[in-house]
């Protein structure tokens, strides 16, 4: 589902180029579940941001689902993050004056969907993650766990085949952290894509492959693929 | 996105900072509600003005002794050296001139009128049976001057309706003798109230027949000859006429014969320009609100810099971002020009109060362009916000704490 080949990414710094990502060959199938794990500044949120087309690489090809998505316009990009992709982030990155309704239901708003059809979906996605009763409260009346449940329950609510997650445990105590991996796995056994980018080796461990990062490389890889 | 939840949205993160959209409000109502306010008054100022003129006839000229050189209209021309007098003869021989409907002489003078014990100093206009017509009055009781011979000095005269008030009270007047200066004139009629119109107060006149005045005062000049063209398109022949016809009588050109339309467009003329400097002088605050937006607009994309991010990266592509933008500033600038209206009616209607004589109404289209000119500087000065705002990188407006 996902192919990358020889993908670089480098940053202009001043008038030196820094390279993030150097030739990264990497293809995960539909239902993988993926963890990236390396050091810091190894460039493994760069190409969590590439595979979600937040960013483009400098050279080399993504293919997703098939079809060439580097030469896509912003505006086609927008659209296959909006009906493919789902992001968690470590920050939860909620809008702080929405409630966790309205957070969950932002995609679904953004997408155009009809209020009912919305309203339907929201109230399952509360339901599922155990947020029907703090439906109104806003974010700053919510626990980190509680927001990072809101903030999953946003990334799923456009049905997305690739669950990208950076750090999502990274502001959460262990136990939190093992809750909110319980419920990304969940979606896992619902055939979503899940790549989680962490530095805990014992959450990147759950993973059924796991890809090592170094300095802009992928160095090793564990586990094995459940598709390809 | 649906238009609704655009709406929705904008109209969200504007209550996220309620000090802030009050504020812009208030600057853009502001705006707005002075350009109504102060158009307003301009316009009322007009209005007031040829309202006045108009009531005093229709197709009017005045004649008035001595030689102007300009048209001006002012108490400068009342000076200079004395010029030879108008006479009721002059008067008549207007109506030679086919452009002349009708004419009506007048002379002015002070005197004491008296009934029984009560006596006031009051202001006596001798003039002829015409001057109702002419002079667009009306009678509230009895007859005015008898029409007929303008030569002849009968003993009748018309009250003004204060005047009538103050003498008789609510007594009938009409048959009842007063003394002016050392005769006696019988009440033929009462004039209904008028109120001041061009500085004259009708309701405290006195109105006798041209001849008694002169005799009254001692004189044979008219202050005035009101002259009444047949119709709008004779005036101007009707102007050449009272010339011509008095120069030949009088062997030269000593009277200066004004249209009450040329005053009125020369009145007309002025007051629009002004309302119009008025209006542009208030716009100008439309400009101040319009910059405050875009730095309000500035502001809030600075600050929300991770919520764009986030926006993106849930699949909004840049135009939706930026119609988000533009539906705030539309917003904003909306409300407050719909709040600028209200309140600039509501100036209006209190200086309508204060100044009841002055028809203060902002014309319709001084009302269209503020409004328009608020919404369109509000949508104006946020291009650049909103298009600052979907040019962001997403992964570095996430990254940003
Ligand atoms: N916008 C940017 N401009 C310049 N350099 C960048 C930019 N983004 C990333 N980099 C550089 O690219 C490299 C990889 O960054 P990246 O954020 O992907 O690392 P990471 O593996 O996610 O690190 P961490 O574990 O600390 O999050 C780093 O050296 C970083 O300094
Ligand atoms: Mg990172």
């Amino acid at each position: 589902m996902i192919e990358l080949s020889q993908v670089s990414r480098s940053f202009t710094v001043g008038d030196q180029q820094v390279a993030a990502l150097r030739g990264i060959d990497l293809n995960i199938a539909a239902g993988d579940y993926v963890s990236i794990m390396g050091p810091s500044g190894s460039g493994k949120s760069t190409l969590l941001n590439l595979i979600g087309l937040l960013d483009r690489p400098s050279s080399g090809t993504y293919r997703l689902d098939g079809g060439d998505v580097t030469a896509l316009t912003d505006e086609q990009q927008a659209k296959v993050r909006s009906e493919k992709v789902g992001f968690v982030f470590q920050a939860f990155h909620l809008v702080p004056r929405l409630t966790a309704a309205m957070n969950i239901e932002l995609p679904l708003v953004l997408a155009g969907i009809s209020p009912a059809e919305r309203k339907i979906r929201v109230a399952q996605l509360l339901e599922n993650y155990g947020l029907t009763d703090r439906a109104d409260h806003r974010p700053d009346q919510l626990s980190g766990g509680q927001r990072q449940r809101v903030a999953i329950a946003r990334a799923t609510s456009m049905h997305p085949a690739v669950l990208l997650a950076d750090e999502p445990t990274g502001n959460l105590d262990q136990a939190t952290g093992k809750e909110v991996m319980n419920l990304l796995e969940q979606l896992v056994a619902q055939q979503v894509t899940l790549i989680v980018v962490t530095h805990d080796p014992a959450i990147g461990g759950r993973a059924k492959r796991q890809v090592r990062m170094v300095d802009g490389q992928i160095t090793g890889e564990a586990g094995r693929s459940a598709g390809a | 996105m649906r238009l609704v939840d655009v709406v929705q949205f904008a109209s969200g993160s504007l209550r996220g900072s309620r000090t802030r959209t009050l504020l812009m409000i208030l600057a853009m109502s502001i705006g707005v509600a002075a350009v109504v306010v102060l158009t307003g008054l301009g316009e009322g100022a007009r209005r007031y003005v040829i309202n006045q003129f108009s009531s005093l006839g229709t197709n009017l000229l005045i004649v008035f002794p001595g030689r102007t050189e300009t048209t001006g209209f002012g108490p400068g021309m009342l000076l200079g050296q004395i010029p030879r007098e108008l006479t009721l003869d002059d008067a008549q021989a207007l109506l030679r001139s086919r452009a002349i409907g009708r004419i009506a002489p007048l002379t002015v003078g002070a005197s004491q009128i008296s009934r029984d014990a009560l006596n006031r100093e009051v202001a006596v206009l001798g003039s002829t049976a015409d001057l109702l017509e002419v002079r667009h009055m009306s009678m509230g009781q009895g007859q005015f001057l008898p029409a007929g011979d303008v030569y002849s000095s009968e003993s009748v005269c018309v009250l003004g309706a204060k005047l009538k008030r103050e003498l008789f009270g609510q007594q009938n007047a009409i048959g009842a003798w007063v003394r002016l200066g050392d005769r006696r004139f019988r009440v033929i009629g009462v004039l209904a109230m008028q109120g001041e119109s061009m500085g004259f107060n009708t309701d405290e006149i006195v109105i006798v027949p041209v001849a008694s005045a002169h005799m009254l005062f001692n004189t044979s000049g008219l202050f005035r000859i009101l002259v009444e063209a047949k119709s709008r398109d004779a005036i101007e022949r009707a102007k050449l006429d009272a010339e011509n016809i008095l120069s030949e009588r009088h062997g030269e050109r000593d009277v200066t014969v004004i249209t009450q339309d040329a005053v009125l467009a020369t009145f007309d003329r002025i007051l629009r320009a002004l309302t119009l400097a008025v209006a542009g002088i208030a716009a100008i605050s439309l400009a101040v609100a319009g910059i405050l937006i875009m730095n309000v607009m500035l502001i809030a994309v600075s600050q929300r810099v991770r919520e764009i991010g986030l926006l993106k990266a849930l699949g909004a592509p840049a135009a939706q971002i930026r119609n988000l933008f533009f539906a705030e500033a539309i917003l904003l600038s909306g409300i407050g020009s719909v709040a600028g209206l209200v309140l600039g009616e509501i100036g209006t209607r209190v200086i309508a109060q204060i100044y009841p004589a002055l028809p203060v109404a902002a014309p319709w289209w001084a009302v269209l362009a503020a409004f328009g000119t608020a919404l369109g500087t509000g949508i104006l000065f946020s291009v650049w916000p909103a298009r600052r705002a979907a040019r962001l990188d997403p992964v570095m407006a996430l990254a940003r704490s």
